[in-house]
Parts: C-alpha cells; structure tokens; sequence
C-alpha cells in the first residue's frame, strides 16, 4: 500500500494554490529565522562559544555559585507562586462558579480578572516597595517600622503570586463550568456532605486542571523578568542573572549558555504541561454541563467564602491602585498632600516622556496588527488545511510560548548582532525599530495563536469547504468566511497584541538600542534608581493607554461584533 | 439549464487512511469502479465507515485518490482542486455561511465567478422560487429551520449550475417527517433541473425513495449495484440482503428438483423454492426470506412455535422458531387475521418464488 499518489495529487492541488504557497513559505521563513534560529544560535554559541567545541562554557557557568544559586533561587520561587497561585485561583473559580455572591463581590472579581491583562508585569513590584518597603505607607506610617525589608525570596513570591493567580482564576474557572452539575448532585443524593462532596468528585475531576494551572504559572514565574529585577534585591533568578551576566560581565556565551539552561528548564515543564497535562484535562473534563448549577446560598458556605476572596480581590486592587496614587503624591512616603501633577510635568519636560509613549505606541501599533494577522493565518493553517509542513509551523509557534523573553533577548543579540551567522547577512537589522517590532511579534503571536485556534475549532469545518466548493480559492475563503467568523477573536487578538506589546520588558530590554525610549524601559530605571514616583507616572499613563485600548475594544465589539448574533441559534 | 450533463467515472479507485491507533494503513476505498450516467440519481448506501463518504469527497476533490483516476465526463479531474471542480456538495450541516442572509449566501458562488449583478438577482430569485422559499432572502440563516437551511443548502449548489451535484447525508439532521417531505422535494428539483446526483446516506428507505441506482457498499467495496428493486429481491450476498430491509436466512442443503422447482432441506423439512442459474444437488444454499412474504397458518408449512407476537399497529410482529432457525414475520392488517399466541405450534409458509436463493 503506498500512499504515494493521493500525496503527489494534494501537493498538486496546493501548487495550484499560488497565495497559499507564498503564505506557506513565508511563515516558515519567518518562525525559521526569528523563533528557531535565535535559539540554535544560543546552542551554537554555548558549545563553541570559545573556539572549540565541546562543554568548556557550561563547566565555567556551573563552577559559579551565582549561577547554581540563581537556578536554586528560580525553582524555589516558581515552586511556591506555582501553588500559591494555583490554590488562590482555585478558590476564587470555585466562589464564583459554585456561590451565590453579591453584585458587589462579582465585580471586584471581573476587575482583579481584567487588571494583570491591562497593567505592566512588574506594576504590583513597585506597589509592594510604596506599601511595605523602608518609605512605605503601611510599615512605615502605619506601624511605624522603619527597617522593613520586602525585597527578595518572599518579596518576589507575594509580587508574583498577585500578579499570575487570575490567570489560574481563569483557566479553573472554565474547567469547573464543565463539570456536570448532575455528578455533584448525584453524591450529594447518596448522603455525601458539600464537603465530601468537593473533596471526593470536584476536586479529584480538577486535579489534573490544578497541576495544569500550576504548571503554567510554574513557567510564568521563571521566565519573569521584571519583578525580580526590582523586587529581588541581591535575590537574583536565572532571568536577572542572565541579563546581569550581559550588560555588568560583558560574558556573551557565558550568558548564552546560562540561556540555553532556562531554556532547557522551561522547555521541560512546557512539554509536560502541554503533552500530558492538556490532555488529561480534557479527557477527564469533556462534555458541556448539561444545565445551570444550582449556586451554593448556604450561610456558612457562602459568608466566609465570600468574605475571604472579598478581602484578597480588594487587596488586590488596592495594590494596583497604588501605583496611579502614588504617581499625585509630593513626596512618597514623606509627604502626602497637596496632590500634585508635577511628577507628570516632569517626565514630559525633563525625561523624555512624549518621545517615550510615541516610541513604544508607534512601534506596538505597528507590531499588533501584524501579530493579530499572522496568528490568525497560523490558527486557519493548523485547523482547516492540511499540507506537510503544517506540524512544523504549529510546533515552532507554540514553541515559542515556552521560550523566556531574556532568553529570547539573548538569542537576537547573539543572532543578529552580526548578521545572521555572524555573516553580516541582515546586519543592518539590529539596533532598528524593526527588531524591536519582530520581537513583540514573536511574543505576542502564541497566545493569539492559541486563542485563534480555540475560536477556529468552533468552527465547523464544512463551512469552509462549502465556500471552496463554490469555487472559491484559499485567499477567498479565508478573507470571505474565516475572517469575518472570527472578527471577535481577530479583534480580541489585536488588543492583546499590542497591550502585550506596550507593556513587554524582558526581551526588549535587552535590544533596545538608545534611539528608542520605551516606557517599560523607562520605569524599570526610574524604579531602580529610587525614583518611584517617576516609574509611577510613566506606569499610571501606561496603565490609562492600556485600560483605554481595551475599553475601545469591548466598545467596537459591543457595536459591531457579528459572532455573538451568530451564536445565540 | 441548456448545460451539457455529464456522467462521473470512477476508474480503479482506493484511498488508504492510517489508522490513528495502531499506525496502520488501511483500505477506505479499495479498487472501485463506477459508472453513474448523466442525470441518474445514484445513491451511496453503506453503514458508517464503508467509505461512502470517502467516496464522495474524492469526487467533490476534498480527498484525494491512492489509485486510479476519477472522470467528470471525458475529462480526469484528480489533480483539480475543489474549487476548479464543477460539482456542488450540499453538506450533512448545511453549511451555510452565517454571517450571510439568505440571498447572499445563494449569491456567493455566482459572485464567484462574476456573473452581473443582475443576472445574479435573477437567478437567485429563480432558485429561491423553486426550492419554496420566496420572501426568504433577507433573513439570516440562523433564523430559519432545520429544512428551511436544507433548501438554501441546496438552492446555493443549484444556482452554480453544476454537473453533478452532491449530497453528504444532507437530512441526517432533521426529524422524521420532514425527512420524508424534503427526500421528496429534493427527488422533484432534480427531475425538475434533470441534474446528476450523487447520494451518500445510510438510511436504506431514503436510497430507495430517492435513487435510479443504489451503490451498496461494504468495507471500502462495492457490495452490489443496482435499481431499488434488484437489490431489495435480488441481493447477491446475506450482507445486502441483510442491510437492506430485513430479512431471514434459512440454510440447507438441496436434495433434487420437482416442477422446476429447487427442493431443499431445511431443518429436516422438505422446501420447494424458486431456483436459480447454477444450483447443483447436493450443495448448501441460503434462502434470503421477507418478513412481509411469509404469513402463519393452522396447516402445512414448515412447522414452528412462536416466541414473540407483537402488535404494531399496521401488523403483527412474530418471532417464530424453524427447528434451531429463528424467523422475524410481519402480518399485515392483522385486524382481520387469527392472531398466534407465544408457544402456539403451526406452519410457516410463503409463496415458492416469494424467497430469493443467495
């Protein structure tokens, strides 16, 4: 049997496909040269980075105890937020999914879900130092301690807990939505009590979930960049250490191979959370609930429950609302009153404000349509067609979810900073805004990916085989039918894109060269020079760019959003 | 429509899948050779997975052939892509296009191919009149019924004028009585147009409401071809006997022939039946009986004791026991009929030429 004909006949039918080949080649091209290369030119350089091959480099980065103390540092902060975040998460989704909770309560937890997508990653690092450090309101003006000390391990864990549980809050939350109602009701009907039942049906059907939530967050939290950075003081992570190892040592391969083991860790986890993890998820979680739940009104289920998860969504909040009050204040910590604007009078006469916001929102703008697009065309690829080559574009474009933004940094430097392959091909490339706009690409394009190809599987296949059917070619089925299907999602893509963009760090602090100001750039040196009030206007007009692209966007969809009409058949 | 009609040729044809699980290859279709005349109605028939789909996405160009070569007319269209392809599918979901109205989503594959605005107007209206669906063209898809969406399925491949058309189970989703009506409308429009058609479905009364032809297939082969009622009383093996309509297999080894007729023994009883081309005495054959031929009766026949009597309705249902044989009859109108009682004893009979020698 040979399977040789009906592969010769779809390689001719796709040759007969002109767009769909350019667009084929080009995306391949594309994920080679920006996601893979960078990374095999980080192996490359850890091996032979000293002129002969071999494992001279690792050997030196082991005999460091920074190194080894960073890897320690990394696991055991990652380990912990990873729990932290994922219990956090589980029981704010189970609050929500199970409890009748007030109107008030179900709107802190729409805001403390909406706020890690709006703000800077590193904004609740800054909160904690003007809350709980050496100047800060509550330990200093409260209690009146003066020598309180948040930076490090339990600094970093508390920053990043804050920062990645509504993450978990959301993916549990969607996983018990699809736990069928009639399950728990059946144990409760055979005498188990809510307890025993949460503990006997719920949570052994999550537990997969869980690990998954945990895991993700596992990953989040080492490849974070910019909370350790400001919050670890001398507590240094792989990220921190890398990046140190760059611009305090000069030690290019000695940071690539530190890289390459980030990576290595990442990859890891990746590939567990992805391959065993997912899939379990949803073997054990597969079917709609067939009906609403009846919510838990129960007194003593629901006072404490709410009460808990009311305190930490304010918590919260109150932490993120810190940043834009802190930004009117005359003088953190000391002086409170009058408010004052001149710390956004400074940054616009004094520190280059306009040129940083026009920097970093010309080239997001730039970056997130093209992000929205090519995440898209790769959903429409992966889901709908069929053609060799379509493993490889899924696997290097999920890949790059699990690869940390400073080992990607370290990858183009390594990469590009010579041409490519040091050949002086592409030269030119580096120290542009269009590295820079590759970069956010790279970053942004697996989530949209995934939510592309999320809201693509609803899609029944056929419809777009009717409409090629009827005579209309790959370009015209995807701009006639796939497109218009997943405006919303298009849309979704294209706001998170560019926030993603607007408000990234890791990667790019590493390329940007001095003729761009970023405004991320901005606050994490204002912040390690001290200067919070300055890092807290740049991130308070930040905070009101992203906040506003998302408004404008629920606007737009509430207005002209087709897919909601579609669905409600 | 003054269009030439053509006639589809599947030449030599098999499509291997890998097998998911094991990783193995395996026939879908395996060496199938077809002739479907201009402006027949053929109708696929198998159960799931006996490659009738396959079949026809390989025509339709989803799909494309391990072997053999597939005409559209004179002309082999294996390396064409559906879109070059001059067929119509009209999918099992519909398929249309909700973020379209009605008429545009009838509009779209002449837009396609840039025919003038107004004939476009024309000939969707056109379409739209003879599917029943006038007035209808403003609305959303979503709006319409399950038959409503059939019709703009169809009316949608119609208006592109196709040679062939295509169905894939186009009424699997609908319920029963409008499965009925639609199979109706859909055997009148193609009359109507005098289109070929191509049917893949697995309900056995749909094939035989619908078809010139019925294709029963079987494991990626052609079991047998042939009119409604070639394959009802003529079935060449127990499988299409046994798919199509339901039926009884006595078996038995033949002892002579009287009359012109084969004597068989059956359970240790004589049978006389209606012989066919080639028996020979001494050799075991099958006898493929109706449940509607045979009735029940207080004298002669073969001998048996009922184990089930069932009112339906429109008949009784019998399960009757034949020596170690259990046989399903139907009587019809058993108003005016002895009704058999379990365990009664009586006799099994059915007209000689009423049973059909495999």
């Amino acid at each position: 049997m040979a399977r040789s004909q009906s592969a010769a006949l779809d390689r001719k039918k796709l040759m007969a496909d002109p767009i769909m080949v350019t667009t084929i080649v080009v995306l391949i091209t594309f994920l080679t040269l920006f996601i893979l290369y960078p990374l095999a030119i980080l192996l490359v350089d850890s091996f032979v980075g000293d002129g002969s091959f071999g494992f001279g480099i690792f050997e030196r980065i082991f005999a460091m105890p920074t190194f080894t103390k960073a890897i320690t540092n990394t696991l055991k902060v990652g380990f912990l937020v990873g729990i932290l975040s994922a219990l956090l998460g589980l029981l704010f989704a189970y609050v929500e999914v199970y409890v009748r909770v007030g109107k008030f309560v179900g709107g802190l937890f729409k805001v403390v879900s909406m706020l890690p997508v709006v703000s800077p990653p590193f904004v609740l690092s800054l909160s904690m130092i003007m809350l709980f450090g050496k100047s800060g309101i509550i330990t200093r003006f409260l209690l009146g301690i003066y020598d309180n000390s948040v930076y490090g391990f339990w600094g970093i864990a508390v920053v990043q807990t804050l920062t990645f549980f509504p993450v978990c809050y959301m993916m549990l939350k969607g996983l018990l939505k699809n736990i069928d109602p009639s399950l728990e009701e059946a144990a409760r009907d055979m005498g188990a009590s809510r307890w025993k039942v949460f503990t006997s049906v719920t949570l052994p059907l999550m537990l997969p979930g869980l690990g998954n939530a945990f895991l993700v967050t596992f990953i989040e939290s080492i490849a974070d960049f910019a909370n350790p950075m400001l919050i670890g003081g001398s507590y240094d992570t792989l990220a921190t250490t890398i990046y140190l190892q760059i611009t305090g040592s000069y030690d290019k391969p000695g940071a690539a191979a530190m890289a390459v083991v980030l990576l290595c860790i990442t990859l890891a986890m990746f590939a567990v959370q992805k391959y065993y993890l997912e899939r379990k998820t949803a073997a054990t979680l597969t079917g709609k609930a067939s009906r609403g739940r009846m919510l838990i009104e129960d007194k003593s289920v629901k006072v404490p429950l709410t009460i808990l998860c009311g305190l930490a969504a304010t918590f919260v909040i109150l932490m993120y609302l810190c940043v834009p009050i802190g930004a009117f204040f005359p003088t953190w910590g000391y002086k409170f009153f009058p408010l004052t604007g001149k710390w956004f009078k400074l940054i616009f006469t004094r520190y280059h404000g306009l040129q940083a916001f026009w920097d970093s929102f010309r080239l997001s703008l730039i970056s997130a349509p093209i992000t929205a697009l090519l995440s898209m065309i790769i959903s429409y690829l992966v889901v709908k067609r069929s053609f060799k080559s379509k493993g490889f574009i899924e696997a290097v474009s999920m890949l790059a979810m699990a690869v940390p933004g400073t080992v990607l940094g370290v990858g183009y430097i390594r990469g590009f900073s010579a041409g490519v392959f040091r050949t002086g091909f592409l030269q030119g490339l580096y120290g542009t805004g269009l590295i820079l706009i590759i970069v956010f690409v790279v970053r942004s394009l697996p989530t949209g990916t995934r939510s592309g190809i999320s809201a693509l599987r609803q899609i029944d296949k056929s419809i777009e085989e009717s409409a090629y059917d009827m005579g209309a070619d790959s370009f015209k089925v995807f701009m006639t039918v796939t497109l218009p299907l997943i405006k919303d999602s298009f849309l979704s893509g294209l706001v998170t894109a560019f926030v993603r963009s607007i408000t990234a760090i890791s990667a790019i602090i590493l390329l940007v060269t001095p003729q761009f100001l970023l405004i991320t750039v901005q606050i994490n040196e204002f912040a390690e020079k001290g200067s919070y009030s300055l890092a807290c206007a740049f991130a308070t007009i930040l905070i009101v760019i992203t906040y506003g692209a998302v408004l404008l966007m629920n606007l737009f969809m509430n207005h002209f959003g087709t897919s909601k009409k579609m669905k409600e058949d | 429509m003054d269009k030439i009609k053509k006639g589809v040729r599947l030449d030599h044809i098999s499509k291997i899948y890998q097998d998911p699980k094991t990783g193995k290859d395996f026939y879908a279709v395996k060496d199938t050779s077809l002739t479907i005349e201009p402006g027949s109605f053929v109708t696929l028939l198998g159960p799931s997975g006996c490659g009738k789909t396959t079949t026809l996405r390989m025509i339709a160009g989803f799909e494309s052939p391990d072997e053999g070569e597939i005409y559209l007319g004179d002309e082999p269209i294996n390396a064409l892509t559906p879109n070059k392809r001059d067929t119509a599918m009209v999918f099992q979901s519909y398929a249309l296009l909700p973020h379209y109205n009605v008429f545009d989503n009838v509009a779209y594959g002449l837009k396609l191919r840039k025919v003038p605005k107004d004939e476009i107007r024309e000939r969707v209206m056109h379409i739209l009149d003879l599917v029943e669906l006038t007035g209808m063209e403003g609305r959303m898809t979503n709006q319409l019924s399950g038959g409503q969406q059939q019709r703009v399925a169809l009316a949608r491949a119609l208006v592109i004028e196709p040679s062939v058309l295509l169905f894939d189970e186009p009424l699997s989703n609908l319920d029963a009585k409008l499965r009925v009506s639609m199979r109706t409308e859909i055997r009148r429009i193609q009359q109507e147009v005098g289109i070929t058609a191509i049917y893949v479905t697995h309900d056995q009364s749909e094939a035989m409401a619908l078809s010139d032809q019925i294709i029963i297939m079987n494991k990626g082969v052609v079991a047998q071809i042939g009119t409604p009622q070639e394959i009802y009383y003529h079935p060449v093996s127990e499988f299409v006997a046994d798919f199509i309509g339901e039926a009884n297999f006595l078996r038995g080894k033949m002892t002579g022939t009287e009359n012109g007729l084969a004597v068989l023994d059956i359970e240790g009883e004589r049978l006389a039946v209606a012989p066919r081309e080639g028996m020979s005495v001494g050799e075991e054959y099958t006898v493929v009986l109706r449940p509607e031929s045979a009735a029940l009766s207080d004298e002669g026949g073969l001998p048996c004791t009922v184990e089930l009597s069932c009112f339906m309705g429109s008949y009784q249902n019998y399960h009757v026991r034949v020596g170690n044989t259990l046989v399903k009859l139907a009587e019809n109108d058993p108003r005016s009929k002895r009704i058999y009682r379990v365990g009664e004893k009586c006799g099994l009979t059915f007209a000689p030429d009423a049973v059909h020698v495999l």
